[in-house]
């Protein structure tokens, strides 16, 4: 089933690449740089999932006290963090010729840093506790908090700045780009969450292996 | 001496990240009875106490005291338990009084002033009971620490080598108390190093070794000597 | 009720501890001196620009002293071994947590009065108007700091390189309470009234109320062992 998981992603990687740099048009005013967004919104928006996944699997681990949704939430940390990571990556690669600058503090950037910095701070927290099940608790409940916290973030920092472009897939009435742009969107977002499933998946099969090694 | 075990360990295994500390651990306390645990450093006697205890779950396997799993319900347990760890749990920074009254609060018990100093009457703490913890000897911390035990009445007490640090006098002092928790029912599980004098307490002798136990057998009339052989034959501490 | 007196004999008890020792308070006093001074060096000749960073500053301050107070939360449990007392003590553990936040906020909230008169006086800053508002803006602030920070401190407290670990996980999480105190801060001393803050208010208030709703829930979690 990973197996099967894995082709997927990678065939639509591969269709995503190809529509973002042959299907997709070539941008009029920012020119091919923009074709990063087609990898670039994708990573961040899975990421967006791999943080909503961690909270869910937090709380059910909480309440059913289930190994398996603490390997969830471990996993999807760490595949959320990297994607994270290179969404910022890509998003600076974009900004630098786009804006004239690798980094701004404008609300969606900053709101991002403090979800990387969550992650990170998550991880630590496994790295740094040895007693698996002591470090599956205490990373539930970080989990939870810093869930719960993203609706305050957002709305503090977005009262302090705006400056982003303001969202055009997610604006309530609906996506004002025009489809040559959507349908490569579309695809690569798909790919990027596929490949988020995929890379979970092997992950919590390695977590569980580990597990059993020991028990 | 009621027959049914009040401590029931069962094949109980327990891993710290790769490492397998205990490996199949089966023991039974039964009340008014005193075991006496020894085993080499890094043995697990420590990891065993600390599962019975409530603070570490076993990777494998079952703990239960009193009918109640140490696992699925901690609280139940910690109701009967009474545990004298390493460090004495008193804030230097209070008076012995004052310690009491705290976990006594903390513990939800009713106890009032009257009982604190009864308990701390019992433990030959009186004349100190205003003074400040950090004044007091290792010896008076470890009776303070008995005091707060028994203030709980426990069922079943913990003790990790209760008599480390102890001078002769307080060592038999302790002994006596512990003979009278015994005579009141509570079943005693104590881990030990020394194979002194202090090993008359235990009505049993386990030892840990390999992650098991390789040895359980009633103490009966065996004397210090006997019981160091005992020992180095079942484990790899020549001492 | 059992539960409001354990609670009660853990906050008692802490300042106890703190009024005989005067540990913690001396620290964060001394801190904050420090931290004025430091200030005062670096920012004290352009009173315009002092003006401007004023409000990050103070609770930049504050947060400093929030980190270094509540980062010792269980430092006297951990000090005297009595950790493993409170993971054994029968009943609902958010009792413990209350009386350690209990415990934190008289704390911190004696230094920030302590901090904010200091920069009053040396800073040359006209409280007066701006005071009532402050003191709203100063208690839903800190409240917000310590719910979580108790939370965190107990989450760390037996961790290996804790004193790293409690900030990392502690500042972006606070980031909305930082946000709304130094932009409400900011308007109060330029002579705004409360209201015209309110949606800052309401955040900190909205944030204070789920702060302290989780980690009363999950503190009998972090307490299991």
């Amino acid at each position: 089933m990973v197996k099967t998981l894995g082709w997927l992603a990678a065939a639509s990687v591969a269709a995503g690449l190809v529509m973002a740099f042959g299907v997709a048009p070539r941008e009029v005013t920012q020119g091919n740089v923009q074709r990063i967004m087609y990898v670039h919104v994708p990573l961040i928006l899975a990421s967006y999932l791999a943080f909503v996944v961690l909270a869910l699997a937090s709380l059910v681990y909480l309440v059913r006290r289930d190994e398996a949704a603490d390997r969830v939430a471990h996993a999807s940390g760490e595949v959320g963090v990297m994607f994270v990571g290179l969404g910022i990556a890509t998003g600076s690669i974009w900004g630098k010729p786009t804006w004239g600058t690798w980094w701004t503090w404008d609300a969606r950037l900053t709101s991002v840093a403090i979800l990387f910095v969550m992650y990170l701070g998550y991880l630590l927290l496994r790295g740094t506790i040895e007693d698996r099940e002591r470090a599956a608790r205490y990373c539930a409940v970080l989990g939870i908090v810093a869930a719960l916290d993203i609706p305050l973030v957002h709305f503090s920092v977005y009262w302090w700045r705006t400056l982003h472009q303001p969202p055009s897939l997610m604006k309530p009435g609906g996506f004002t780009g025009s489809s040559s742009i959507l349908w490569p969107l579309l695809v690569n977002l798909i790919a990027f969450v596929l490949l988020y499933a995929y890379f979970v998946a092997r992950r919590v099969r390695l977590l569980r292996a580990e597990a059993e090694a020991v028990a | 001496m009621n027959l049914e075990p009040i401590v029931r360990v069962v094949d109980v295994r327990k891993v710290f990240g790769l490492v397998p500390v205990l490996d199949g651990v089966s023991l039974e306390i039964r009340a008014g009875e005193a075991v006496a645990l020894l085993g080499a450093n890094g043995a697990g006697k420590t990891t065993l106490l600390k599962i019975l205890a409530t603070l570490l779950r076993p990777t494998r396997g079952t703990a239960t005291i009193a009918g109640h799993d140490v696992a699925r319900a901690p609280e139940a347990v910690r109701a009967l338990l009474g545990v004298v760890a390493h460090g004495a749990w008193v804030y230097d920074d209070l008076t012995a009084r004052e310690n009491l009254k705290f976990w006594a609060t903390l513990s939800g018990l009713a106890a009032g002033a009257d009982a604190v100093t009864t308990a701390l009457a019992g433990v030959g703490l009186e004349r100190a009971a205003d003074a400040r913890v950090r004044t007091f000897s290792a010896g008076m911390k470890r009776r303070l620490s008995l005091a707060r035990v028994m203030l709980a009445q426990p069922r079943v007490l913990l003790l990790d080598e209760p008599f480390a640090g102890l001078d002769q006098r307080a060592k038999k002092w302790l002994e006596g108390r512990l003979e009278a928790l015994k005579a009141a029912g509570a079943a005693l599980l104590m881990v030990t190093h020394s194979f002194g004098r202090e090993l008359g307490v235990a009505d049993r002798l386990a030892v840990l070794a390999g992650g098991r136990i390789a040895l359980d057998t009633a103490r009966g009339s065996l004397g210090p000597d006997d019981i160091q052989r005992l020992y180095a034959a079942h484990t790899e501490d020549g001492l | 009720m059992s539960y409001a007196r354990r609670a009660l004999a853990v906050a008692w008890k802490d300042l106890a501890v703190e009024r005989r020792s005067k540990e913690t308070l001396n620290a964060l006093i001394f801190f904050s001196l420090l931290l004025l001074f430091v200030f005062q060096f670096t920012l004290g000749g352009d009173r315009e620009r002092l003006a401007a960073v004023l409000p990050g500053v103070l609770w930049l301050g504050f947060v400093l002293s929030a980190l270094l107070a509540l980062g010792r939360t269980f430092l006297v449990e951990r000090e005297h071994d009595c950790w493993e007392g409170l993971l054994l003590a029968p009943g609902d553990k958010s009792a413990i947590y209350l009386g350690k936040l209990a415990g934190n906020l008289a704390l911190m909230l004696v230094v920030e009065a302590l901090v904010l008169g200091l920069f009053a006086v040396f800073f040359d800053i006209d409280l007066g108007r701006a005071l009532p508002g402050l003191v709203v803006v100063v208690l839903l602030g800190t409240l917000g700091l310590a719910a979580v920070g108790t939370l965190f401190a107990g989450m760390t407290a037996n961790v290996r390189a804790r004193e790293l670990l409690f900030p990392v996980l502690l500042l972006p999480v606070q980031v909305p309470v930082l946000l709304a105190t130094v932009k409400a801060t900011e308007a109060l001393l330029l002579g705004e009234p409360l209201a015209a803050v309110g949606h800052w208010v309401k955040l900190l208030a909205a944030a204070d109320v789920v702060y302290l709703a989780v980690s009363l829930l999950t503190f009998d979690v972090v307490l299991e062992g």
